[in-house]
């Protein structure tokens, strides 16, 4: 970093949490030193990722590269972050390098709990994919919905909350019948759900009802939804009662914070960290602050925008704590746009402020797209999900 | 005016706890959040933090959501107040838009008033 010579904050990881803060320090304070540490030479967003199996457009509609985020002045270096030593304010990285912080913001998405289902791994991902991180799982789903005869059966497995993104596999069963209405007709998409009701649940019925009568089925937990165990070898999907012999079956396990934060102990070992919900500062450790997926924030779900939002709260208690002024209270959001066709979506709208303590909802009537809602009102929130998805991922990598 | 239907005001659990009080202003408001500054006095900028990621950096939006940098800041407030008496037509800013009291809208629209016309 040639200009920088103000404090230096430190990023663990380079997605929606950590680019968004990243970028938003060196938009308001050019003097700061900044460093991103990602293990990724490159980023597919899981936002707008369904629309890839879908067959809407390939993998590389939703990749970034952090081209424009060094060009922006943030160090990038291409690492995995191994330990961090609270104490000496230092992050150590897998290629040996020890990288020094005033400020440490942790934002390391998700990893997955691979024993959550019996029989699942990092290996049976290659068979069974959970592309619930984004990239070549997604590309590999996607091959496996081409190749997959007419007639089919295409299992999605949800699995029990919190997990990122909650109305994401219902989106994904969406696109996928889109694929599958105009392709192979004859198929089915079943939802082995280990929750009894779901986000946005009477939208999607209502969507699946008008586009995809009869294709997708939703198996709640209560009627043998869970799923218990699987066997990649023969494709089979187990829940307590009834056994699936798939085609194409995505397995998406159980979820915790990424596993630097896990090793930090920023997690106080719950699987997820607590933290300030003003400042998003850890509880566990000062002037170590985390972000998005990895997090308890009270009543925020666990998404790309939730991130974006926090991401920028805590950009601004940083700054204000290096100006040795209070933090002033941030106005939280979360838009969630899911797409049941291409032309028709829906949304979730929730604004959420610290109050005992804890980011809880400031309302919680009318948060969703109206039940019979027309053609063109479903049209217009599609048209403003991409015009969304074009201007969050501008502000993270334009 | 209000069309037939729909709600007039947010009717949550934190609304009938304190949205009477709402109407009696920002320093009732502001005992209620915890933070007298903040409430009484908005910062602009700081709350367009929430705005961005939908109508872009500065209100230079990409494509459908409207680009809202630039615009005069009067017919940025009197929008803004109609979605929130449910008055005017929207996609999500009527739903939006019940979360922000008057000060809070002010110092939006007087932000993004200021911000470059894309």
């Amino acid at each position: 970093m040639a200009a920088a010579s103000g404090p230096r904050v430190v990023v663990i990881g380079g997605g929606f949490g950590g680019v968004s803060l990243a970028r938003y320090l060196r938009r308001n304070d050019p003097k700061l030193s900044i460093t991103l540490i990602e293990r990724d030479a490159q980023y597919a967003t899981c936002p707008f990722s369904n629309g890839v199996l879908g067959g809407l457009y390939p993998l590389s509609h939703v990749s970034f590269t952090y081209r424009q985020v060094k060009a922006a002045g943030i160090e990038v270096i291409n690492d995995a972050a191994l330990r961090i030593d609270p104490a000496a304010r230092a992050v150590t990285l897998a290629g040996g390098q020890t990288v020094k912080f005033d400020y440490l913001v942790v934002s390391p998405g998700i990893d997955f709990i691979w024993d959550s289902i019996q029989g699942y791994s990092e290996q049976a991902a290659q068979i069974m994919p959970h592309a619930w991180k984004a990239g070549p799982q997604t590309g590999l789903l996607r091959r496996q919905l081409e190749a997959m005869a007419d007639g089919g059966l295409v299992v999605i497995a949800p699995p029990a909350m919190p997990y990122r993104c909650p109305p994401g596999p219902y989106e994904r069963a969406s696109l996928i019948a889109y694929y599958l209405k105009a392709h192979k007709p004859k198929s089915k998409i079943i939802i082995l759900d280990a929750s009894d009701s779901f986000i946005k649940q009477d939208l999607f019925m209502e969507a699946w009802a008008h586009f995809y009568p009869g294709m997708i089925e939703w198996v709640p937990g209560s009627k043998s939804g869970k799923v218990m165990s699987v066997n990649a070898a023969t494709l089979t999907v187990s829940t307590a009662f009834d056994e699936y012999k798939a085609a194409v079956a995505n397995i998406i396990p159980a979820q915790r914070a990424g596993s630097i934060a896990i090793q930090a102990g920023l997690d106080q070992g719950t699987g997820y960290c607590a933290i300030d919900p003003l400042t998003f500062e850890s509880r566990v450790h000062k002037r170590i602050y985390v972000l998005g997926d990895a997090t308890i924030a009270g009543e925020m779900p666990k998404s790309g925008f939730s991130a974006n939002g926090q991401a920028k709260a805590c950009g601004r208690a940083i700054l204000a704590d290096i100006a040795g002024v209070a933090a002033a209270p941030a106005k939280l959001l979360n838009i969630c746009y899911s797409l049941a066709d291409p032309q028709y979506a829906f949304s979730i709208v929730d604004a959420f402020a610290v109050q005992d303590d804890t980011l809880r909802l400031t309302f919680e009537d009318n948060r969703t797209t109206p039940l019979g809602a027309s053609d063109a009102e479903h049209q217009r929130e599609a048209q403003s999900a991409v015009s969304w998805y074009a201007n969050i991922t501008g502000e993270l990598f334009g | 005016m209000r069309t037939g239907q729909q709600t007039p005001r947010p009717r949550g659990r934190w609304y009938s706890r304190y949205g009477r009080w709402l109407q009696s202003g920002a320093v009732i408001l502001a005992i209620v959040l915890g933070d007298v500054v903040a409430a009484a006095d908005p910062n602009g900028a700081g709350l367009a933090d929430a705005c961005t990621s939908c109508h872009g950096i500065g209100g230079r939006s990409q494509g459908y959501i409207p680009s809202i940098g630039g615009v005069d800041k009067a017919t940025l407030l009197r929008e803004l107040k109609a979605f929130r008496a449910q008055s005017a037509q929207a996609t999500i800013m009527n739903r939006i838009a019940r979360a922000y009291t008057d000060p809070e809208l002010e110092a939006l629209a007087g932000y993004f008033s200021s911000t470059q016309r894309p």
